[in-house]
């Protein structure tokens, strides 16, 4: 009788010990590749809702308006500076659509994978592309980027998301007006997927921007995203300075 | 030795499977207002709708609404339902309810603040009140857990705010919210539903920060005065008189058909519909937020 109920004790263990590894990894602590590792589906086509900090994302913000940004004071001296006109004049109109900013910018992103270790997020608004390199990735020794360098990870102790840290950043703008981040600026993403009770999917994305010559504290956005059924809508853009 | 042996393996499930299946949302949260400041800080501006999916009633209603409204005495502390904890400004105080006889979380909750009563996420899995039961400004939330994330589903509030012009809820809104822990981050992901004033769901998602210094919820209570309204009289616009309808066209040069809000103003296609009609506003002299230097804080 004893051993039965010992025995009971057993099986119900092990029926548990499954669940709670799942809690601390799931899919995403297993082996294979990062793409087969995958937790949850990120590809497909998100469209962005913008329902948040509307009027400086849907349109072109006044000079000077910097509501929210914790600037130091030689950010606030940059972005005085601003100027769309000289940005257009020098080539550098994409400096609002680099991976500190780009996915604040109303548009579509698809996602997929460009191979079994890395993930591939395009935008049509201003036709970006960034890449996010799981494993061993090393970058390539060369100049910073507007999108910089992403190296991915599957997080699997707590919940399970993908996180994202991106460096070798070329310097652009936080918001289209102006605000400046610069060349050391390092930015941390969590990208998180939801049912809704309601049947949507959505994506919502963490973004903390640190960067110690224009940012008093980490500036911290959170952007969400809904699944699309196709590619409709996908509306590929140049970058503007001015709009 | 097999009683010891069945005690020791209970032990160890009874402690472990209730923290496998959750995370600690436990501490003090600092709201970090980097996004949309001026609408959680002092305010936003009057008829400022845009991105709001509201439908013809929900706009109806709000252009009716007068920012005096809330200084009759009755309506003072009216409003603040739980999506305040979305628009709102204030950090979140956020602690578990034990049963004091099993030792099992039976509730999370999230601190009152102010005008915002606590919102108790019952985890004990009882069953909803009808729909035909008293509301209240707190409203009643079930929760469950799924990829370690609290997901919380709020009904039986009251009317209140969904933006703190004019926008407003009904009693029939439905609200979820996701409470998503990375590291020393807590994002909230909160949708609201509402047959009365929605068309479609509409979406906040705000990011709050592990504050190293202890937050007490509560603070000084909403208390109701009189503010001058005469009695009997309700403050409103009626039907076509809303005088604020310019506020955002003259300081943004948003154009009012943005401004009146409805769910294609959150969607992007909508920008190559005010392209034409847009032309940059001049240099930010109000609410412009900005360095410490410039005199200015966030």
């Amino acid at each position: 009788m004893k051993n039965r109920i010992a025995i009971g004790v057993c099986v119900v263990m092990a029926s548990c010990l499954p669940l709670m590894a799942q809690g601390r990894g799931g899919r995403g602590g297993g082996g294979g590749t990062p793409k087969s590792a995958a937790p949850y589906d990120l590809t497909g086509y998100w469209i962005s809702i913008v329902d948040e900090d509307w009027r400086f994302r849907m349109v072109m913000p006044p000079p000077g308006d910097y509501m929210g940004v914790p600037m130091t004071a030689e950010a606030g001296r940059v972005a005085a500076a601003w100027d769309p006109a000289k940005d257009e004049a020098s080539g550098d109109v994409c400096k609002a659509y680099g991976a500190a900013s780009l996915l604040r910018q109303p548009g579509i992103l698809h996602i997929s994978w460009q191979d079994d270790n890395t993930l591939k997020v395009e935008m049509d608004t201003g036709k970006q592309t960034r890449l996010f390199h799981f494993g061993n990735f090393k970058a390539p020794s060369g100049p910073a980027s507007l999108q910089g360098d992403s190296v991915a990870s599957w997080e699997t102790a707590g919940v399970r998301s993908l996180k994202v840290d991106t460096s070798n950043l070329k310097a652009g703008y936080l918001r289209k007006n102006g605000v400046p981040y610069s060349e050391n600026a390092k930015v941390e993403e969590y990208y998180d997927v939801l049912k809704e009770p309601h049947g949507e999917t959505m994506l919502v994305v963490t973004t903390s921007v640190t960067d110690p010559q224009y940012l008093s504290q980490p500036f911290i956005v959170t952007s969400h995203f809904k699944k699309q059924p196709s590619d409709a809508g996908w509306n590929p853009q140049a970058c503007s300075a001015k709009w | 030795m097999t009683r010891n042996f069945i005690f020791t393996v209970a032990v160890i499930a009874g402690f472990s499977l209730p923290v496998a299946a959750q995370v600690d949302l436990s501490g003090s949260w600092q709201s970090k207002n980097h996004e949309d400041a001026l609408e959680r800080g002092a305010g936003p501006n009057p008829a400022d709708f845009t991105g709001i999916p509201f439908n013809d009633a929900g706009r109806a209603k709000a252009l009716g609404y007068s920012q005096s409204e809330i200084s009759m005495p009755e309506r003072v502390c009216a409003f603040y339902s739980q999506w305040h904890m979305m628009i709102g400004t204030f950090g979140l105080k956020m602690w578990n309810e034990v049963d004091p006889l099993t030792g099992k979380t039976i509730a999370w909750v999230v601190g009152s603040w102010e005008d915002r009563d606590a919102m108790t996420i019952w985890m004990d899995g009882r069953p909803r009140p009808s729909k035909n039961a008293p509301h209240s400004q707190a409203g009643f939330t079930l929760g469950t857990w799924d990829n370690n994330v609290l997901t919380a589903v709020t009904t039986h509030m009251l009317t209140g705010y969904l933006r703190r012009n004019g926008v407003m809820t009904s009693d029939q809104a439905v609200m979820t919210t996701h409470f998503i822990k990375h590291g020393d981050m807590l994002t909230l992901a909160s949708s609201l539903e509402d047959p009365i004033y929605l068309s479609e769901p509409y979406y906040i998602t705000r990011t709050f920060v592990s504050a190293p210094n202890l937050m007490n919820s509560g603070g000084p209570p909403c208390i109701p005065g009189d503010e001058g309204v005469p009695p009997r009289s309700v403050p409103h616009y009626l039907p076509g008189k809303n005088p604020l309808l310019n506020e955002l066209p003259t300081i943004y040069h948003i154009p009012q058909e943005a401004a009146m809000g409805g769910a294609e103003t959150a969607y992007p296609a909508f920008r190559e519909k005010i392209k034409d009609k847009f032309t940059m506003a001049p240099k930010c002299t109000k609410n412009c937020g900005g360095p410490p230097a410039a005199g200015r804080g966030n």
